[in-house]
């Protein structure tokens, strides 16, 4: 009984998401266009990213490969490991670990802001001072999400390679162009393109829940508590589901 | 800067009375929770109505949808001769400018400074004003609720009274003809209340604004009530003066006044 309610539940509210998006579409076209607002969205959500996503990028590519690099030896395929960092990196590891970031950050404080507008009637105050709230909160961010988590991916690709060299030149010796010259003798446009493509679609899925889940907040403090931890939560899982969509896809149409 | 607060009976008002705000047969329900049932209002130029009622009652419900920030489910809100439902948002636009509101809350936006919580209405409705004009209309609106220094604070750092008051000069920032208070006087200090009823006062006076306030408070409702209504079971159970209400017979009028 519970289980059927919480399906249920969940089946409702995937449907008011949709829903949502469908209005974000409905209104992204149309003026009044908030331009000073998203390109203020797009420094806090972007650039103010930046250290976070640099930092985490550099220690993964470190550590993964630190971690690889035994079995490679063991193999005697050393000699490959920039390759295999470099597939691994740019086509999942980044965007899916830099998407994931990205939400646990933008995704919960965008949940939390717009949850503190609406219970506090600042979303209402809008309104009554002739802003279109939807258009000037929700367009503008869920625009800069879907703009900028790719721009943090490109970065995060460029720091944790970077990382990744360092990685190999703890226990080994490679030459900077050398390492760069496998990575990129390895990579194909069907790497890096559908990989490229999908972090549109996980920046979009941050914003429009992490709006959605803002936006509808419950009133009181706790129901802005709760917009934001459900905003991370159901983006992550939007993002892995995203994530396997993709890859199906990607197979379909035979870049592989 | 605080005026004297004067008995609103003592002030001359003898203008022929034209009507801003007219309010027929206003229906709104909550799925089975029916809030207002056939409510009827008029509010003429220059005066403060006060809408006494019961916490619950839809007080707050009532000014939204005067507002546009709830829809009526039937009924009629025409402001300076327009019906409010009729209108397309450009139009709509126009006619709430010239209105303001009061939260409940404040409803200051706290991510902004003060300055630019004053600026935001004003940029929103005039789209070709300079930064310049800009600067004086927020500093005259801050001096006009004494608040001057706060200009670069955030509204964090302000004390309930000084937010309510920043509310205010918000609220007032576009010179609105018709101004709605929602309780601007609760959970303030009796000094502090006084003082909000006396800018309230003030503004109207300088201005000649029309106020529908709702408040509890019986300070503020003597001090500011031109007439008051009370709101009960949904609909406008009594109209009356200030005088009239306090000495009504109803049990149920009665009640707010023990
Ligand atoms: N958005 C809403 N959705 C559903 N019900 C609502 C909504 N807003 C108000 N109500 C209901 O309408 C009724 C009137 O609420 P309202 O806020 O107008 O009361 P009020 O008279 O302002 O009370 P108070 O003096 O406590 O502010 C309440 O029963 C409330 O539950
Ligand atoms: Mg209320």
């Amino acid at each position: 009984m519970a289980q059927a309610n919480s399906i249920k539940a969940f089946l409702g509210q995937t449907g008011q998401i949709f829903r949502f998006a469908g209005r974000f579409f409905n209104q992204v076209f149309k003026p009044r266009y908030e331009v000073a607002e998203f390109f203020r969205q797009c420094y806090i959500i972007g650039y103010r990213s930046m250290p976070l996503i640099g930092l985490t990028g550099f220690i993964m590519g470190l550590v993964i490969t630190m971690q690889l690099r035994p079995s490679m030896v063991s193999y005697g395929v050393e000699s490959q490991l920039p390759a295999i960092i470099g597939i691994a990196m740019v086509r999942e590891i980044a965007p899916v670990i830099t998407a994931l970031i990205f939400a646990g950050k933008i995704g919960s404080s965008i949940g939390a802001e717009l949850g503190s507008m609406k219970v506090s009637e600042q979303i209402d105050a809008m309104k009554v001072s002739g802003t279109n709230p939807f258009k000037y909160l929700v367009v503008t961010r869920v625009l800069a999400t879907t703009l900028m988590l790719p721009i943090l991916t490109i970065l995060s690709d460029a720091i944790s390679l970077y990382g990744s060299y360092i990685g190999v030149n703890i226990s080994g010796n490679i030459s900077f162009n050398l390492f760069w010259t496998q990575i990129f003798n390895n990579l194909a446009y069907y790497d890096v393109i559908p990989a490229f493509i999908k972090t549109f679609f996980f920046g979009f899925a941050v914003g429009i829940i992490g709006c959605f889940k803002g936006y509808t907040t419950q009133k009181g403090t706790a129901g802005v508590g709760r917009s934001a931890n459900s905003a991370v939560v159901i983006s992550s899982i939007m993002i892995f589901i995203l994530d396997l969509l993709a890859v199906q896809i990607t197979e379909l149409l035979g870049f592989n | 800067m605080m005026p004297a607060v004067s008995n609103k009976s003592e002030r001359d008002r003898g203008q022929p009375k034209e009507t801003v705000l007219k309010i027929r047969h206003l229906y709104k329900s909550f799925g089975e929770n029916h809030v207002l049932i056939d409510f009827n209002m008029d509010l003429y130029r220059g005066e403060n109505v006060v809408v006494l009622g019961k916490s619950g009652s839809g007080k707050s419900v009532l000014i939204k949808c005067i507002i546009g920030l709830i829809k009526p489910d039937k009924g009629m809100v025409e402001m300076f001769g327009k019906s409010i439902p009729k209108l397309n948002d450009a139009e709509l636009d126009q006619v709430m400018a010239r209105v303001g509101f009061l939260f409940q809350s404040n409803a200051l936006y706290d991510s902004m400074t003060i300055r630019e919580n004053l600026e935001f209405p004003l940029r929103r409705h005039m789209l070709d004003i300079t930064q310049k004009e800009v600067n004086t209309i927020v500093m005259e609106a801050l001096k006009d609720v004494g608040l001057s220094h706060t200009v670069d604070l955030m509204p964090a750092e302000l004390s309930g009274g000084m937010r309510k008051r920043i509310a205010l000069a918000r609220t007032l920032i576009l010179r609105p003809d018709i101004i709605l208070y929602d309780e601007p006087t609760t959970g303030l200090d009796p000094v502090t209340a006084k003082e909000i009823i006396g800018l309230m006062l003030d503004i109207q006076k300088k201005y000649n604004t029309s106020s529908i306030i709702i408040s509890h408070d019986m300070n503020c409702l003597r001090l500011t009530g031109d007439r008051v209504i009370v709101l009960m079971n949904g609909t406008n159970h009594v109209t009356g003066t200030y005088q009239e209400i306090i000495n009504h017979e109803d049990p149920a009028v009665k009640e707010f006044f023990e």
